[in-house]
């Protein structure tokens, strides 16, 4: 299969996943007991005011009607009519996406770092106190809930220490970006802002605000990585040509490095895709952790308001989101392993 | 029939005690069985071994900090912080073991069900499953929370939603490939129906993966009881609970107050942990190659 026909054949297989997680999203808020319009307004409201607003926010047509509506609505990227402040959620959510993006992006870059380079070590030296050290700590970072280590690290660093601030994005000024080649731009991810805009203040303003809950929540994801590095490391090196390379008297750091975390690197690569979905959702433990206020913490205030249609607004933008990254990285992965297409 | 029991139990405890021989990953699953088996004691015996209610307001000073009298300290309604432990983990402990029960029963089944057939039931079942496996567990989780309300029951199967797919995608890879092996072939060739080849061959033999997954899951079922309890979805805010008291701890914690989060958090992590170590020793033991 040429790479271009997989590349078809993995989008097309995409359409079905996304579409099936969106009506189990409508299911879940429609179909599970409980009025949503209801829930959200308590049993005081008068019965002529709830029709009112079921009414305005197309709640009074049958359910196939809604459906039909909602998925309509997907298609121009409608997420629906909040309850609680009855403006559309899709701006809603889309101006709390960039919070969430830099944190991740930031907790992706301290997972991949600490779990290879700690998965590494781990397999160099198979069953040692060493390898048992790392083991230990991947398994106890795993049954660490992200958001106590964040409270942790906000207890020592922000409280007992005073060297990082203990939550929020920013301190100083939001950074408002730069113009670049004559084009304003405004990403949102307040680094970058900051760098556009050549604010260095800022920019270290941002960057010590991420680093606590990029920390925690890298930390977190990284036990994955040191698993899947370690297992696969150890796998190469079993590997035939791995005895070969060290009869021949290679180095062991060239043996390691070029014949095992090479190959050993490519399974990881899949796991980055797998494990954004863990990061996201750790991504809304740690947004509450931190005040900070991305998708993670419109979900909470949503979850607090009862705010059915936010809610199931952000989800679907989060099942979407993960969609297309998985497919993203399938087709990566497909492009640096040939075998994969076959 | 009763005999019969005898002798399969047997080699369980036998099982049991060679565990250390096997090495790290023996000594784990003894490790982590010891943790788990003491804290849900603990948790058992709560009512007879507190210091001091665990419920009732101002037995002490509002967030004071560990003392002889007050071993953890107290919270910022001035209960005992100790009790609570000892006391709060009976919520948590049966939400997650009801979670994981409900994920054997839906998604072994399911499982051995679509490996076993061919296209008409596997393929939009493992799209199903697949769909719901791609998602980010807890934001699904807190989505059926939410709409579900309060409950064990439900918190159990908001967080059983998000688990089955992991039991269904092992259960069906083992069954596909276990099906072409000559002992179901045999069993075939005797006329055994589908259902005793399922259920009497091939369930048997899928039991010690699904075992790793489950212990594995239970961890997990725990970390994301305390995550929708800490975001305030939990049962019920009166009870005791190690998950509500991190939440309710994070005020007096950036006061200075400590205690009032590290010890519930601490708990959580022995409990996790726990069930962590027997999963990962128990993959080790019994996958061989994974042995050296």
């Amino acid at each position: 299969m040429s790479l271009k026909s997989f590349i078809v054949t993995r989008a097309l297989l995409t359409i079905p996943t996304v579409f099936l997680l969106v009506t189990i999203v409508f299911l879940i808020v429609r179909v599970l007991p409980g009025d949503p319009a209801l829930l959200h307004f308590g049993k005081q409201v008068n019965p002529t005011a709830l029709a009112e607003v079921r009414h305005s926010l197309g709640l009074d047509v049958p359910i196939y009607v809604q459906y039909y509506n909602y998925i309509i609505g997907l298609f121009h990227g409608n997420l629906g009519i909040a309850f609680s402040n009855e403006e559309p959620v899709t701006p809603q959510v889309l101006s709390a996406f960039p919070a969430t993006l830099e944190l991740s992006i930031g907790s992706m870059i301290v997972a991949v770092l600490v779990g290879v380079v700690l998965g590494v070590r781990s397999s160099r030296r198979y069953g040692s106190l060493e390898d048992k050290i790392i083991r230990t700590f991947g398994a106890v970072v795993y049954s660490i809930p992200v958001f106590f280590l964040g409270l942790i690290f906000i207890g020592v660093f922000a409280v007992a220490f005073h060297i990082l601030p203990s939550g929020g994005r920013y301190s100083l000024l939001i950074p408002i970006g730069g113009t670049f080649f004559g084009v304003h731009i405004q990403t949102g991810l307040y680094t970058i802002d900051s760098l556009l805009a050549g604010n260095l203040g800022e920019f270290v303003d941002a960057v010590r605000h991420l680093i606590l809950p990029c920390t925690a929540l890298g930390l977190y994801i990284s036990a994955v990585f040191l698993r899947i590095t370690r297992s696969n490391m150890l796998e190469a090196l079993g590997q035939e040509y791995v005895t070969a390379a060290r009869a021949r008297g290679l180095k062991e750091r060239t043996v390691l490095y070029s014949y095992g975390l090479r190959n050993g690197l490519l399974p990881v690569l899949t796991i980055m895709g797998l494990e954004f979905a863990g990061l996201l959702a750790g991504a809304i433990l740690t947004e509450t952790t931190f005040a900070w206020n991305g998708i993670g913490t419109y979900i909470v205030t949503a979850v607090t308001d009862r705010d059915y249609i936010a809610i199931q607004g952000a989800v679907v933008f989060f099942g979407i989101l993960v969609a297309v990254v998985s497919l993203v990285v399938d087709i990566l992965y497909a492009y640096l392993d040939p075998r994969i297409r076959y | 029939m009763k005999k019969e029991s005898d002798s399969r139990i047997r080699p369980a405890i036998n099982f049991f005690f060679t565990l250390p021989k096997f090495g790290t990953g023996g000594m784990m699953v003894v490790i982590g069985a010891a943790i788990v088996i003491i804290l849900v004691a603990m948790t058992i015996l709560s009512p007879f071994i507190t210091p001091r209610s665990p419920i009732q307001l101002s037995v002490g000073p509002a967030d004071a900090a560990p003392s002889l009298s007050f071993p953890m300290g107290t919270n910022r309604l001035g209960q005992d912080i100790f009790s609570r432990m000892i006391a709060g983990g009976s919520t948590m402990m049966e939400v997650a073991s009801l979670a994981v029960a409900i994920c054997f029963l839906i998604g072994v089944p399911l499982g051995l069900l679509a490996g076993y057939s061919r296209r008409l039931i596997d393929g939009p079942l493992s799209l199903l499953m697949d769909s719901l496996y791609a998602f980010p567990g807890l934001v699904l989780a807190i989505a059926i929370a939410a709409v579900l309300g309060r409950g064990v029951v439900n918190l159990a199967i908001a967080i059983a939603v998000v688990y089955i797919p992991t039991y269904f995608r092992v259960v069906r890879s083992q069954v596909l490939t276990m099906k072409e092996l000559p002992f179901v072939e045999a069993v075939k060739v005797e006329g055994g129906g589908t259902l005793n080849i399922l259920f009497r061959q091939i369930f048997p033999n899928v039991l010690a993966s699904v075992a790793v997954i489950a212990s594995i899951n239970v961890a997990d079922a725990v970390i994301t009881e305390a995550g929708l309890t800490y975001l305030g979805l939990g049962v019920n805010a009166a009870l005791p609970d190690w998950g509500f008291d991190i939440y309710y701890g994070y005020q007096s914690m950036l006061a200075g107050a400590w205690w009032t989060v590290l010890f519930p958090g601490l708990m959580v992590v022995l409990l996790a942990g726990g069930f962590t170590f027997i999963g990962e020793g128990l993959s080790e033991v019994l996958n061989p190659r994974l042995r050296r």
